[in-house]
């Protein structure tokens, strides 16, 4: 039988733990009139010729907020994100947004910005043109309104992939905002970046979130996540071994890998 | 100021103005006024079409396109019906192709002669007034390398006669010293002079050829070397095809009087080519 | 003895000998039309064998890519018995004209341009393809933008199609006829003249083609060059 999409959450502390010291986060003030995007993820697994990546994932996404998820290397976040935005399919269970089965209709709704910016081969606004000739009849965002957005009006006309690392992958937030999504996913995207570019990308991903934006996030700086993340989903072996609050998951870690990572060592169970 | 549009529309546009101007290929070749000829190689390589059929066209408004190949191959491309006219030269060939409906009548058209060549230092020791029966003889006993058309031409069907007179009872194909090159009459001779083998060509082709080296005429003057020329309608029963107007127009030409004349006056290097025998 | 192959050659540019131009000008309609045709076809075969993934697309890459090594005569061949008043598009009246040239020239190159450009368009799409899937991208949308964004490699790609295209000689010999005024093209020239045995001609017909093919080489990676630089980091 189908099962209820929360009977086999892990560790989901809800709004009730909220007891700690509020850290001077833009959680207090999310936007919970903005649409609800419910992700459910039931049975979840994914093997890839033989070798099991993912296995038995059950859990339910805060509707509102910025998720993350964090883990060490291998543990299968960026693979767990790509499900859930749909553009790997899994091998066991399924994933439900608003208890729906999402289409293509929904994914439209959802965009991705990759640790290493995929750019197209052009300029930099004809990067932010495609998106906007493609979602035109969706009422995409104005090209000029972002490039001023991520501080890249004065290149509008240079090659897209001779920006540096940073520009590029602001270039690529834009991109993915330019389609007015509701959901963004973002794998490790500020991992390369130095610290200015960095803190740009995370204001701007901050206002997407305050204006209603669902974010779920792959991340490997548990500093970002404390400053940013509602929610915590940690990843060990393939599965989520932790699931809570960001503040009880940075304060109290329930799991021994949690524990490890956030103390800055590697994990070992037989120790 | 999208960029886009304007980038898949020059795709788009591309695309169209090849298309386009392949259909304009094809509008410029359509021609239906001229005529086809599928011609054995000798006449039009030796120069006799550039020197007729100029004439005929202003003569006649007549367009002559001429596909020169061997014998062989252009009477097999004439049973397919792409031919107006055939001009070859292997009388039993064309003999049997009118026989068999493909063409409407044989005439004589003209006429040379064949001659063997093979290189200076005469390796087959044949001498100036020898027969060819005698100097095929002095070659196979000599096993002197022979360069053989090998390609269903007129050359090459005459050729196999001549030799198969000379040794009756031994498949000529066979022989070590026999080379069968599979090709046109200048690659033959070209081949030929690579290897140092006596080859049998057309003097038509021979005078005009321009890359004779060290090699002369070993054998000429016999009467079994005669060269026919014949001409041919393709038949427009099996071939609807045929524009039977204009190619009538142009065999009647070439069979009159004063073509027969103009041809004989065709020479190259200041000897005559072709000996017109018309009826 | 014979002129020399390049005071010919020389002789033949200066002189702007009509005969000349016009096989030039008949090599490069030909070749240019039939490169052009089997770009709109080989992009798109090869695009989409590049990102389709069915059953069997192994089986196709490998014949595609086989068919590049066709021998021209073959291809001829085949043209001519199809486009003969004998065959089944006889009705036409293409064969012996630039049009059955370009169709059978268009024929040995499509394979080419698919193979070769289904390569390049594969090594992008690798690099896209998460991209591509995430903004939703249709199959066409994708193709439209591969093919855009590989224009540099596809330059090359129809390059190569050029060369091979202008240096034929089997295919357009047998369905051209190589006719006078009509048909005959550079190749079929220096085949012609070397039957005549005038060999210092073909050498020179050939030292033309030769540099013609390297006039438009450099005028395109001309092009290309700093366009290139702009594009690829």
């Amino acid at each position: 039988m189908h099962k209820s999409p929360d009977s086999n959450i892990v560790n989901l502390n809800a709004t009730e733990t909220n007891n700690g010291k509020r850290r001077p986060t833009p959680a207090s003030n999310k936007n919970e009139k903005a649409p609800a995007n419910q992700f459910d993820l039931v049975e979840l697994g994914c093997t890839i010729s033989g070798k099991v990546i993912l296995q038995n994932i059950n859990i339910s996404l805060k509707p509102h907020g910025i998720s993350a998820i964090m883990g060490f290397n291998g543990a299968g976040k960026s693979m767990l994100l790509k499900l859930i935005h749909g553009i790997a399919t899994p091998t066991n269970g399924h994933v439900r947004w608003n208890q729906q089965v999402p289409t293509r209709e929904h994914r439209l709704n959802q965009a991705m910005v990759f640790q290493k910016p995929v750019l197209l081969r052009r300029s930099v606004k004809a990067n932010i043109d495609f998106v906007i000739k493609q979602r035109k009849h969706r009422d995409p965002l104005n090209r000029n309104a972002l490039l001023a957005m991520v501080g890249l009006v004065d290149k509008a006309t240079q090659a897209a992939r001779l920006l540096s690392g940073g520009e590029q992958q602001r270039l690529a937030l834009a991109r993915a905002l330019a389609c007015k999504p509701s959901v963004l996913f973002l794998d490790e995207a500020t991992a390369s970046l130095d610290s200015a570019s960095a803190a740009i990308i995370e204001d701007i991903v901050e206002r997407e979130s305050r204006a209603g934006t669902k974010i779920i996030m792959v991340t490997h700086d548990a500093a970002q996540a404390a400053r940013l993340s509602d929610e915590v989903i940690f990843m060990h072996g393939g599965t989520v071994v932790e699931h809570s609050n960001s503040q009880s998951f940075f304060t109290t870690p329930s799991s021994a890998p949690a524990k490890a990572y956030l103390e800055g060592r590697l994990y070992n169970p037989n120790r | 100021m999208k960029q886009q549009p304007i980038t898949y529309t020059l795709l788009k546009r591309c695309c169209i103005i090849f298309i386009i101007a392949f259909f304009l290929a094809n509008h410029a070749a359509a021609n239906s006024d001229a005529i086809l000829v599928q011609s054995t190689t000798s006449t039009a390589n030796s120069g006799l079409y550039k020197y007729l059929l100029p004439k005929f066209e202003i003569e006649t408004g007549i367009k002559v396109n001429v596909v020169a190949v061997g014998t062989g191959q252009a009477i097999q491309n004439a049973k397919n019906c792409d031919a107006d006219v055939l001009l070859v030269h292997a009388k039993q060939a064309e003999d049997a192709f009118v026989a068999r409906g493909f063409g409407v009548e044989r005439f004589d058209l003209m006429y040379n002669d064949f001659v063997i060549v093979g290189p200076k230092s005469n390796p087959a020791n044949i001498e100036s007034n020898d027969t060819v029966h005698l100097a095929l003889q002095r070659i196979s006993a000599t096993t002197s390398l022979f360069a053989s058309r090998g390609d269903s031409s007129g050359t090459h069907k005459k050729e196999l006669s001549l030799w198969q007179s000379v040794m009756p009872d031994k498949i000529i194909s066979d022989q070590s010293w026999y080379r069968s090159t599979g090709s046109g009459m200048g690659a033959t001779i070209n081949t030929a002079i690579g290897l140092g083998a006596y080859t049998l060509t057309d003097r038509a082709t021979w005078i005009s050829f321009n890359n004779k080296q060290d090699y002369v005429i070993a054998v000429e003057g016999d009467s079994v070397l005669f060269n026919q020329y014949g001409l041919i309608m393709v038949n427009p029963e099996k071939c609807p095809s045929v524009n039977v107007q204009h190619a009538q127009v142009f065999i009647d030409w070439l069979l009159s009087e004063d073509t027969q004349q103009t041809i004989s006056e065709f020479t190259v290097n200041e000897q005559q080519l072709f000996y017109p025998n018309a009826k | 003895m014979q002129e020399s192959a390049t005071s010919l050659a020389l002789t033949l540019i200066s002189t702007a000998d009509p005969d000349l131009l016009e096989i030039i000008g008949l090599s490069l309609r030909v070749s240019l039309s039939a490169v052009g045709l089997s770009l709109c076809a080989g992009l798109v075969l090869g695009a989409t064998l590049a990102i389709a993934r069915f059953p069997g697309r192994q089986a196709v890459n490998i014949l595609v890519n086989a068919s590049m090594s066709m021998p021209p005569v073959v291809v001829g061949l085949l043209v001519y018995l199809a486009l003969s008043r004998s065959g089944p598009l006889g009705w036409l009246g293409l064969l012996y004209t630039p049009s059955a040239m370009i169709i059978a020239q268009t024929l040995l190159i499509t394979p080419l341009i698919a193979a070769l450009s289904r390569q390049v368009i594969e090594d992008l799409y690798l690099e896209y393809a998460d991209q591509f899937t995430s903004l939703q991208l249709t199959t066409v949308e994708k193709i439209k933008a591969l093919l855009w964004d590989a224009r540099y490699s596809l330059s090359t790609v129809a390059l190569a199609g050029l060369g091979r295209a202008l240096s034929e000689v089997g295919a357009v010999i047998i369905v051209g006829g190589n006719i006078e005024h009509l048909t005959r093209v550079m190749t079929t020239a220096i085949a012609l003249e070397t039957s005549k045995g005038n060999l210092a001609l073909a050498l020179a017909l050939g030292a033309i083609l030769l540099t013609l093919a390297l006039l438009i080489n450099a005028l395109l990676s001309s092009i290309n060059v700093s366009a290139k630089r702009y594009a690829y980091a």
